[in-house]
């Protein structure tokens, strides 16, 4: 893949693992003492030989949007993943997902555009943008979070390239569909391949990003390589992973978790503590790496930048 | 015979020990509260349906010596629930027990587990041979039928909470409906005259829980 090197990059700039394990070790030991045990854990991680090599990913800019709340590790974030297209199961991605090969890899580009419809490789993709640091809150519709230092650019500076018209009012996102590859697809747990979208101001919303890696290095398979979505105010699933296919629609798509439960999973799927899952509370959650879970906030807390996006909308019926 | 029942309490210790194991090295997964209970639950209700499968099997196979272990494994069924109740009420919760109590009312998954849990405490406080004596073999048996409400509560619970893979619960509920089932044909086969072959006087229920043996 194609990643502009510039000289000076230093991971341990976007990086504090230290913080983070202490904070996992406090919750180990806590974890283990409740089960009768005398703390004394030590982190060990059992998927370390999942990890395979990355591309470091050179000078990265900061960006005005990052959190400076303490990050997890990249441990946590790349062993407790849900991408069903290998498995239910949290561990699954991390098992399973170097099953799938991310090159080459091309993204159809297609529908209400001014440029004609393309398969537009990665390289071509990626070469335009300067890649910034964004270190985002994730919360998860199962109501636990993350704080994740992704990698990645504006999706917005990437729709515009290709100069949708006045008929595009949403943006659709589909998976790689690959059932050889991605054992999850050979079951019909969900309808394959997976499918995302987002209203068209909120795809140029600032906050919107394409994600090409994490801690400064290129993606691992079970993050979603090589180009994901990351919309921090929404549930986690609709940050799209190893995108094939994106199309500017007029009518909105329907996403597939809301074709799989339609009461339970709608297509805006905001952050919204006052919006229960039909089965769970979402006042709270818990973040990874914690102990106590906490308040939701709004919008997941960034209320202030797409708070205007909803101006007037139902959110209780729009969930 | 009796030597086989310490292997068997041992062995109903092992996921309890594997969950220690991960907790000393660090292998609960980055959300560990989840993954414990997960797990105790995976094994409160596995312990169920396998005391549920005692009588039958013994029916079956004419292996008697089977009995000894249904108030172990029974035993064993609400020890893991405890642990898995403990789980949300002091890891998860943390004892906010307006929070808890609004979930009981609200979430028809919490509200079918914790009537699964409420259900088993009778049966454990009664599991003595001492409180069998006091209660009557009849009144001891009608008493630990809740264990069937129990076991279909706990696979309701299961249905209820997954997020969109229903068939392992599905597999659950499967094995009990036919450990159910057979006690329904014990007691079918009974009431007919002349079908009597291998089926004692007791019907479905479970004879071998005879106090005063
Ligand atoms: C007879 C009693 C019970 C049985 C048999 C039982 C069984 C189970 C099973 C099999 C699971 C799923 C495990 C998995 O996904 O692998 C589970 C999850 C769970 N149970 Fe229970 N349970 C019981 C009682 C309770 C009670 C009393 C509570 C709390 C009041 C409770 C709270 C939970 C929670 C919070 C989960 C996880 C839900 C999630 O991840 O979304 N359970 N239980």
């Amino acid at each position: 893949m194609l990643i502009k090197q510039a000289p000076d990059i230093r991971s341990s700039e976007i990086t504090d693992e230290r913080l983070y394990r202490n904070r996992r070790q406090f919750i180990q030991a806590a974890s283990g003492a409740a089960m009768g045990a005398v703390a004394g854990a030590t982190v060990l991680g059992q998927y370390g030989g999942a990890l395979q090599a990355q591309e470091p990913i050179p000078n990265l800019q900061k960006s005005p949007f990052s959190t400076d709340e303490a990050l997890n590790s990249y441990e946590d974030i790349t062993t407790y993943n849900n991408f069903y297209e290998f498995g239910m199961d949290k561990g699954d991605p991390a098992r399973y997902a170097d099953e799938m090969t991310i090159a080459p890899w091309s993204v159809r580009v297609e529908g209400e555009m001014n440029k004609p419809a393309a398969d537009v490789d990665i390289d071509d993709i990626l070469r335009p943008h300067t890649l910034e640091e964004r270190i985002y809150r994730l919360r998860c519709v199962e109501a636990w979070s993350m704080v994740v230092p992704w990698v990645g650019f504006p999706l917005g500076d990437l729709i515009k390239r290709f100069e949708p018209t006045s008929k595009a009012n949403f943006v659709k996102f589909t998976t790689l569909y690959r059932p050889e590859e991605m054992r999850g697809q050979r079951s019909r747990t969900m309808e394959w391949p997976y499918v995302e979208g987002l209203r068209m101001d909120e795809a140029l919303n600032p906050l919107a990003i394409i994600a090409v890696g994490v801690y400064g290095k290129t993606l691992l398979n079970q993050q979603g390589p090589p180009l994901r979505l990351v919309v921090p105010w929404k549930y986690g699933f609709k940050s799209i992973k190893s995108i094939a296919k994106i199309e500017f629609v007029e009518e909105q798509p329907r996403n597939s978790w809301n074709v799989s439960i339609p009461n339970e999973y709608g297509f805006y799927s905001n952050v919204n503590p006052e919006v229960d899952h039909p089965r769970w509370s979402q006042a709270r959650h818990r973040p990874i790496g914690a102990f106590f879970r906490v308040p939701t906030l709004m919008f997941n807390g960034y209320a202030d930048q797409v708070a205007s996006l909803y101006d007037g909308m139902d959110l209780v019926r729009n969930y | 015979m009796r030597r086989l029942k310490p292997w068997v309490f041992a062995a109903c210790l092992i996921p309890l020990g594997l969950l220690l194991w991960r907790g000393f090295t660090g292998g609960l997964t980055a959300n560990p509260i989840e993954y414990i209970t997960h797990r105790t639950g995976d094994w409160t209700l596995r312990f169920l349906l396998i005391a549920l499968a005692i009588t039958p099997l013994r029916r079956m196979t004419g292996w008697s010596g089977l009995a000894q272990f249904r108030r172990m494994l029974g035993l064993f069924a609400f020890f893991y629930a405890t642990l898995h109740f403990s789980t949300y009420l002091v890891l998860d919760f943390f004892f906010a027990f307006d929070l808890i109590l609004d979930d009981i009312v609200e979430r028809r998954y919490v509200t079918a587990g914790f009537t699964g849990f409420v259900l088993l405490i009778p049966l454990a406080l009664t599991s003595s041979q001492r409180m069998i004596r006091r209660l009557g073999g009849e009144r001891w048996r009608r008493l630990h039928r809740l264990v069937y409400a129990a076991a279909t509560a706990g696979v309701v619970h299961y249905l209820w909470l997954v997020k969109l893979d229903i068939r392992p619960p599905m597999v659950y509920a499967a094995i009990l409906a036919v450990l159910l089932g057979v006690r329904l044909w014990f007691r079918f086969a009974r009431a007919r005259p002349g079908v009597t072959s291998g089926v004692d006087s007791s019907g479905g229920v479970p004879v071998d829980a005879d106090p005063v043996r």
